[in-house]
């Protein structure tokens, strides 16, 4: 197992270094100069902004440029906020947080969602059941998140008036109540991105236990005397989720996209959030790295798909 | 494409005359598996009536999208203003008509640069195998690992201006936005090419054609190709959604298409922060843009039951 994880995180670095190269090259290939208003101000003289441009290395070429940011990127050395004068590091630390935790229930919510009524619509396929639960999966994945919001908050916070719509870091309840408050206002994102994920595994899962529940292994337990529980959750679901895992990490980077928009909507301070409203502010450095630290975070789950992978077919860590 | 479709294409010289004639053609073929999922058509019908309402509206419901009357303003749908009016007074129905045009003309023409680019990689990959698929394939895999929604903000961030400046407000940020959505769409088209064309060249009737001196180009184009053609349109089908979606997430960003320009996403993104007393704003839009992308993800899935050729016709 240790050698097999080793051998993904060796995988891991070229394609975080792929990702890093197409972000250096969407900087690299963008109009404007890098010195920013300094290179039309008359009162900069071009003497000064010539050593500028030697003192950053901007004259250095393409490839030392890129693996001096590489290096920056990695070593979290992200330079400083225009807006806020804030260090990167510490503005995207503090919302990061948020947003793992939002990303990670919605998850987790889509999983409970999609685990069960997927097998039970694969045990009976075309029943009445089936039939409801397929049409919600094909109508919940059409649904596009930000629509899904606003019909969340249209009906949950304004017709009925029980959810707060927007979400507060700074909750100056304690004990109890702290919690409370902060699980009312994560109802709502959680929600829609978590159905959201939810109405595609369902799908996935179903397909995926159809597939696996007709095989010859499943009547041989079965006919050895397992009970159905047995049966369905040890030999059926188990080897169905193998499919499952590779389709979820396939759509790591859009359950990203879903927690921008989500982010956006109910005015989650996440970096998903920050990332709008620095694009709004025209804060290049924080851009630069919140785009970095999206994709370190798909290479960090594509990885812990992998090793969800292992578990689940112990074969394909031996190989 | 040929229009005879594939079954009769795919064998060369005489036989195909003998094979041809017995069976119909590939499309009435589809039609009628793709007839028998009533959702798929219950797609289609909806889809239909969005093009021509988009289409056609503007010529029939004349009222401008621009017209500011603020006595008029977030009204609820009356006889006058079917849809409603906005913070401005101005009509929503007349918006919708006016940017869904462009909502699904992003769709399309994404979907396009998706599938042609895609198509291209994908066959480069399987037709000529070694170093170029190994490289091809890694940058595919390299691009589905890239997160899309920052990335495309990046880009559009960086990129706007200058094409504004260079084409126009409205001609930059469409071909912006076209060929940025679609240049993060290819990869699963790129992918079912290659494994179709992994598998079709070994074929017995690519192996004829090569066998009677088609060159590569030729077998590839008249043999492969229409063969490889059913995932294709699928993916096609779903992938104008999944462009939907992405035009409408970015405008509902704030980041996409300017005010003067409403598509769907857009007058969401104006509507959202209203909510609480013209809920009609946002409703109408996103209804549209849920209806459409359901629509065409029903009709995605009746053409991959009519086209898959394993599903046994009865």
């Amino acid at each position: 197992m240790s050698r097999y994880l080793l051998r993904r995180l060796l995988i891991a670095i070229p394609v975080l270094a792929g990702i890093s190269l197409v972000l250096f090259t969407i900087l690299a290939l963008a109009p404007g100069d890098p010195l920013g208003e300094a290179a039309t101000n008359a009162n900069v003289p071009p003497e000064i902004q010539a050593r500028i441009r030697e003192q950053f290395g901007l004259n250095d070429p393409l490839p030392i440029r890129y693996a001096r940011w590489f290096t920056a990127m990695v070593k979290g050395d992200w330079g400083y906020s225009f807006v806020s004068r804030v260090d990167v590091g510490t503005l995207i630390l503090q919302r990061l947080p948020t947003t793992l935790f939002v990303l990670g229930s919605a998850q987790l919510l889509g999983l409970l969602v999609a685990l069960p009524i997927g097998v039970y619509s694969a045990m009976r396929p075309y029943s009445v059941f089936d039939q409801i639960a397929t049409t919600f999966a094909f109508i919940g994945f059409s649904l596009p998140t930000f629509f899904t919001g606003i019909l969340f908050i249209l009906f949950f916070s304004i017709y009925l008036d029980w959810l707060p719509f927007i979400y507060r870091a700074d909750i100056s309840a304690t004990g109890w109540r702290w919690y409370w408050e902060h699980a009312r206002q994560a109802v709502m994102p959680v929600a829609v991105l978590g159905l959201f994920q939810g109405a595609s595994l369902t799908r996935y899962i179903r397909s995926s236990v159809l597939e696996v529940i007709r095989l010859d292994y499943i009547n041989t337990a079965r006919a050895k005397g397992l009970s159905e529980k047995t049966t369905i959750l040890k030999h059926v679901v188990r080897n169905a989720l193998i499919p499952v895992v590779t389709l979820v990490a396939l759509q790591i980077p859009a359950i990203f996209t879903g927690a921008v928009i989500t982010e956006q909507i109910f005015r989650v301070p996440g970096i998903g959030s920050l990332l709008i409203t620095s694009i709004l502010a025209n804060d290049t450095p924080v851009i630069m790295a919140i785009t970095f630290v999206f994709s370190g975070l798909v290479v960090l789950f594509n990885l812990i798909a992998d090793l969800l992978y292992g578990w689940l077919d112990p074969r394909i860590s031996y190989r | 494409m040929a229009p005879n479709g594939a079954t009769s294409e795919a064998v060369p010289g005489e036989i195909a005359l003998v094979v041809g004639r017995g069976t119909e053609s590939l499309w009435t073929e589809t039609w009628r598996r793709f007839r028998r999922h009533r959702l798929a058509i219950f797609g289609a019908f909806v889809l239909t009536l969005m093009v021509l309402a988009v289409l056609l509206g503007p010529f029939v419901y004349r009222v401008p999208i621009n017209e500011i009357d603020f006595k008029a303003k977030l009204k609820a749908p009356t006889w006058t203003h079917p849809l409603g009016t906005d913070d401005l007074g101005q009509d929503v129905l007349a918006r919708m008509l006016y940017g869904g045009r462009i909502s699904l003309a992003v769709g399309v023409a994404a979907m396009l640069i998706g599938i042609s680019v895609g198509t291209g990689v994908g066959a480069a990959a399987g037709q000529m195998g070694g170093a170029i698929d190994h490289t091809l394939m890694r940058i595919t895999d390299l691009f589905l690992s890239l997160p899309q929604l920052p990335l495309l903000l990046l880009i559009v961030y960086l990129f706007r201006d200058a094409l504004t400046k260079s084409l126009g407000p409205e001609a930059g940020v469409f071909i912006l936005i076209v060929v940025v959505i679609g240049g993060f769409r290819w990869m699963p088209v790129a992918r079912l090419v290659r494994a179709q064309f992994l598998s079709l060249r070994e074929k017995e009737f690519v192996e004829a054609a090569r066998g009677l001196g088609a060159a590569p180009l030729r077998q590839v184009v008249r043999h492969i190709l229409p063969n490889a053609l059913g995932p294709v349109i699928v993916a096609g089908t779903i992938d104008v959604a999944g462009a939907i979606i992405a035009e409408s997430s970015l405008s509902f960003l704030g980041l996409g298409f300017p005010p003067d320009i409403p598509t769907w996403g857009r007058i969401l993104f104006d509507a959202k922060d209203n909510l609480d007393f013209a809920p009609h704003w946002a409703i109408f839009p996103g209804t549209a843009i849920f209806l459409t992308v359901l629509s065409i993800n029903y009709i995605g899935d009746g053409l991959r039951d009519a086209l898959d050729p394993r599903k046994v016709l009865s």
